[in-house]
């Protein structure tokens, strides 16, 4: 095996930031090469965001157009808050991901091809006529051709790997290039790769073998390209991890889990992209977590429902298609007022849609998608590893206010990365939670009983868990008499209990909304964002004030109730704009709750914002109002914005 | 997880006390229709229950919508009338989170077998530790008379004017196609075999399916009434006992015999006591129940009631907690400081 590291001997290039772009077939592994480039460059110590993108099939034609996958990691040496724009390096590994991707390349950025693939028949599923190597159509690139395949194979043949296996590995060929021209730590993806695949000697083996040819390649070949450092960014003192949002979630219930006393039940339905919080939580049994994969998004939350009832947290987890199918039982936990937490991670709709791709066009269902009047708590994470600290705000919401929460994450979010400062568990506060255990009436009879529906200053009712002698009690999703919860169909307890309900949700005491940093709560321009947005936004904002621009953002967690100054807070600015991936559902909520004239900026591409696309609105709003030429800075507004 | 905050399970493990019936009933004015083969079946449960050695606070009914559904109002135990065809999934969550309480499930035909046979078949096949009543009236009831999927080819109801077209379900047939580990079919009409396969029911150790022959006297009067009326028993039902050869008729002088087309009914007379078949609940394979279950095509004819199948399997939510007390006693109870530090960290 080829000895990796040691120094190079050019000098390198120091920049405070890249964004890498790693694109190939399906079968090529590039969510794993990204993922590896993304872990080895947070241990390094770099700020990081990023952005996989894969397609719905698992194996979709190998060398289509359709197949392509790709995975867009930004480091920096300072806070960044989104993927990035535009990559300055792509990785493509076949002629498909260079067609497909190399639009989102900035001019004059490098392109890394595997050139082995540039071959007729590759190139004609691509759709091209004549290889793009060979034209001028790249002239605008710094391209490096490698032929990975080859140099992967001749390094793993000494090994006795078959061919066909070591072409399997020219992925780590390519992380080991990119390692060695972004001068990367080695040691975390040896060791990964040594946990990864132990026990198969020779898959190690091979895969060591391409990521030490590919290191010692670019140490060795005239590459035309200068080794460059990013260095670590100045984050706050503590312990880090890089965490998706999936995997903060899942952690996030089982602290709630912890922090309240109450074992945490998961009731889940394969779907992406919610399904590895199914995965993550299967994991945690020694946490008392129980997971149970049910037969259809209705049982799911069927099961959760009796679990809370049982004394558990009660979870379900899902993307859109499945809350559509859960409404009933949504409606059935408002009427029992039971604690619930549905996660939607929400992806392109409708119907089926974009399975793979972001989108968070499914607030107006968390708000209204159930029939009758049937209020639920909103909760939004704003980056992957906000994600734990939601999930415990939606758990101590449902908890302490006894109510289905929402909790909107989405796919941009669940497989995005970041890196996390972790709390410290002792800071956690605990979710305090009590259940009845006596009698809490006399009935005319002078006998003492227990009225489920009987409420507490908070409006809670008392809940009797099944097994608790003597307070035996029905409830069901029939109209319950306020107090004792006998079945009525009294009009005016009806009218009473909706608004009860309502109340109940809408007195849910919750944060002041609070400018972000930056702001200065002068400007005329508001910007008011939920979700995965908070990244684009605020780079946005922090471009725009760069360049001497004003403007303010806030950004809402909670979206229902929503924050008691917000109106206030939206009226003192003249004007207010909403990013949102859809066509406009806060934003009508805005208008709707405050009767302000806000307006939508909105995009449904399947893809985040770009923080790009966000600055070029927002200095196109202060333009327009201003009348003052105000052009926006960066090249990367090709992609366009839909306003 | 030994679960602190629960009171109910600080429970005093004492003797359980002496119940009646009354002590079983709940205060709510029961609503159905006067008549209705439900309340027989309230009143056998009712008064089986003092029977069981169970307490009332670790005894969940739930159900979901229809006529049978509202049954746990009228229980004096804990209950949950749920969403239409859910019970079995609500059920499964709480059996999962409590493996220490009673569950009944409660549901008619359309319930159980329309909307929710997905749940059913699901919660059967697990083998969760539930005793799930399905009343069959072939009929849908709550909602005034459409045909159900247990209604007959032909059926003449309001969504049906001119007669039903699709084939019914076969219940224990459908029971038994999904695993079920136990599956039972009794009547409305005689309160002491209700007693006797509901008791089967509740000692079984995993899923106990029950189809209980209920009569709607309003929408389907008398659908069942050529085999469990009075006169009629003897010649029309046949009682299932394990480990006896299966006879009917008032001198039983029928009997059930297997042949390559399936259970077939026989003279004793002419095919000899020894040609006729044993009952065994216990067989693994399901072949046997099936024909059993086969035999009657419609309730106009000898229709075996009693309990089909009941055989031992690990039961779902023992299994699941013996999955989490296992990998505790490995790894001890997860630390959250741990759990944080499970990925490579880095300092700052």
């Amino acid at each position: 095996m080829t000895e990796i590291g040691g120094a190079s001997s050019a000098p390198a290039l120091e920049l405070d930031e890249v964004i890498i772009r790693f694109a190939g077939d399906s079968g090529d592994g590039m969510q794993l090469t990204g993922d590896r480039f993304t872990n080895a460059s947070a241990m390094f110590g770099n700020d990081l965001a990023t952005l996989p993108e894969y397609p719905a099939e698992i194996r979709a034609p190998a060398g289509t157009m359709a197949g392509v996958s790709a995975f867009q990691v930004h480091i920096s040496d300072h806070d960044i808050t989104t993927p990035g724009d535009a990559p300055d390096v792509l990785v493509a590994m076949n002629p498909a991901a260079l067609k497909s991707d190399l639009s989102t390349l900035v001019q004059g950025g490098t392109l890394i091809v595997n050139k082995d693939t540039f071959e007729e028949r590759n190139l004609a599923k691509a759709g091209y006529e004549s290889n793009p190597l060979d034209g001028e159509d790249l002239s605008g690139y710094r391209v490096i051709e490698v032929a990975m395949t080859t140099l992967t194979k001749e390094a793993c043949a000494e090994l006795g790997v078959k061919p066909r296996d070591a072409d399997r590995s020219k992925n780590f060929f390519a992380l080991g290039l990119l390692s060695w021209m972004y001068s990367r730590p080695i040691e975390p993806t040896i060791d990964w790769i040594d946990s990864k695949f132990a026990g198969k000697d020779m898959v190690i083996a091979a895969n060591k073998a391409a990521f030490s040819a590919g290191h010692a390649y670019g140490e060795t070949a005239e590459l035309g390209a200068q080794r460059v450092v990013v260095k670590a960014a100045p984050l706050l003192k503590g312990t880090y991890t890089n965490i998706n949002g999936n995997t903060a979630l899942s952690w996030g219930l089982v602290a709630a889990s912890q922090l309240s006393g109450l074992p945490l039940f998961l009731g889940s339905y394969p779907i992406t992209p919610a399904s590895d919080i199914l995965h993550e939580l299967s994991k945690h049994k020694a946490f008392g977590v129980t997971t149970f994969q049910a037969e259809d998004e209705i049982a799911a939350i069927g099961s959760a429902v009796g679990a809370s009832y049982g004394g558990s947290i009660g979870v379900t987890t899902t993307s859109g298609p499945g809350v559509a199918l859960k409404g009933e039982a949504m409606g059935l936990a408002v009427s029992l007022e039971l604690p619930l937490i549905v996660v939607d991670v929400q992806r392109g709709g409708p119907s089926t849609g974009l399975p793979t791709k972001t989108e968070a066009a499914d607030l107006m269902m968390a708000m209204y998608g159930r029939h009758g009047e049937c209020p639920m708590p909103i909760v939004a994470p704003r980056t992957p590893a906000d994600c734990f600290d939601t999930a415990i705000e939606a758990a101590r919401i449902a908890l302490v206010h006894q109510t289905p929460v929402m909790l909107l994450s989405d796919g941009y979010l669940a497989n995005g990365s970041e890196p996390w400062r972790l709390p410290d568990v002792a800071d956690l506060p605990n979710i305090d939670v009590e259940f009845a255990t006596a009698f809490n009436m006399v009935n005319e009879d002078g006998e003492e009983s227990f009225w489920p529906y009987l409420r507490d200053e908070n409006l809670n009712r008392p809940i009797a868990l099944p097994g608790t002698p003597g307070l035996m009690h029905r409830i069901g999703g029939i109209e319950k008499d306020d107090g004792t919860g006998n079945v009525s169909y009294d009009p005016e307890n009806h009218e009473r209990m909706v608004r009860l309900r309502h109340e109940r949700v809408a007195s849910i005491p919750i944060p002041d909304a609070v400018l972000e940093d930056g702001s200065t709560g002068n400007a005329d321009l508001l910007m008011v964002g939920w979700g995965s947005t908070w990244g684009a936004i605020t780079g946005a904002c922090r471009r725009v004030r760069s360049t001497g621009g004003e403007v303010d953002h806030v950004h809402l967690t909670h979206l229902n109730p929503l924050p008691a100054n917000l109106g206030d807070l939206l009226r003192s600015y003249r004007r207010v704009l909403v990013p949102e991936l859809n066509l406009g559902q806060l934003v009508r909520i805005l208008r709707a709750e405050y009767l302000v004239d806000a307006r939508p900026l909105s995009k449904v591409k399947g893809q985040p914002f770009t923080a790009g696309e966000i600055q070029f609105a927002i200095i196109a709003d202060i333009n327009e109002f201003s009348g003052s030429p105000n052009e926006p800075t960066s090249t990367t507004t090709k992609k366009g914005v839909a306003v | 997880m030994t679960n602190l905050l629960n009171p109910a399970t600080a429970v005093d493990d004492g003797p359980v006390p002496e119940t009646t019936r009354s002590d079983w009933a709940s205060d709510q004015e029961v609503r159905w229709c006067p008549g209705c083969g439900d309340y027989s079946i309230l009143t056998a449960l009712q008064l089986l229950m003092p029977e069981l050695g169970v307490r009332r606070e670790k005894t969940v009914f739930i159900s979901g919508i229809g006529c049978a559904a509202r049954f746990p109002y009228y229980m004096n135990t804990y209950g949950v009338h749920t969403i239409h065809g859910r019970s079995p999934a609500v059920a499964t969550g709480l059996a999962m989170a409590r493996p220490d309480l009673d569950i009944w499930v409660i549901g008619g035909d359309g319930d159980m077998l329309s909307i929710g046979g997905n749940h059913l078949i699901h919660a059967l096949r697990r083998n969760v530790n539930l005793n799930i009543l399905m009343f069959n009236n072939q009929i849908y009831g709550l909602t005034k008379g459409q045909f159900s999927p247990t209604s007959e080819v032909g059926k003449v109801t309001k969504s049906s004017p001119v007669g039903a077209l699709a084939r019914p379900f076969n219940p224990i047939s459908m029971a038994l196609g999904a695993e079920a580990s136990f599956a039972a079919r009794t009547h409305d009409m005689d309160r002491h075999h209700m007693q006797e396969v509901f008791r089967r029911a509740h000692d079984h150790d995993g899923a106990a399916f029950v189809e209980v022959l209920q009569n709607c006297n309003v929408f389907n009067d008398g659908a069942f009434a050529a085999i469990t009326k009075k006169d009629v028993r003897k010649d029309m039902l046949i009682d299932l006992q394990h480990g006896k050869p299966i006879l009917f008729g008032s001198e039983e002088q029928y009997g059930v015999a297997l042949a390559p087309e399936g259970a077939v009914i026989v003279e004793v007379a002419k095919l000899g006591l020894e040609n006729v078949m044993v009952h065994d609940e216990t067989i693994r394979n399901p072949s046997n129940a099936f024909a059993l279950s086969r035999l009657a095509k419609t309730p106009d004819t000898p229709t075996p009631v009693g309990v089909f199948r009941s055989i031992e399997r690990d039961e779902f939510s023992s299994s699941v907690a013996a999955q989490i007390d296992e990998i505790q006693a490995q790894l001890g109870q997860g630390k959250l400081e741990n759990l944080l530090r499970s990925q490579p960290i880095w300092e700052v």
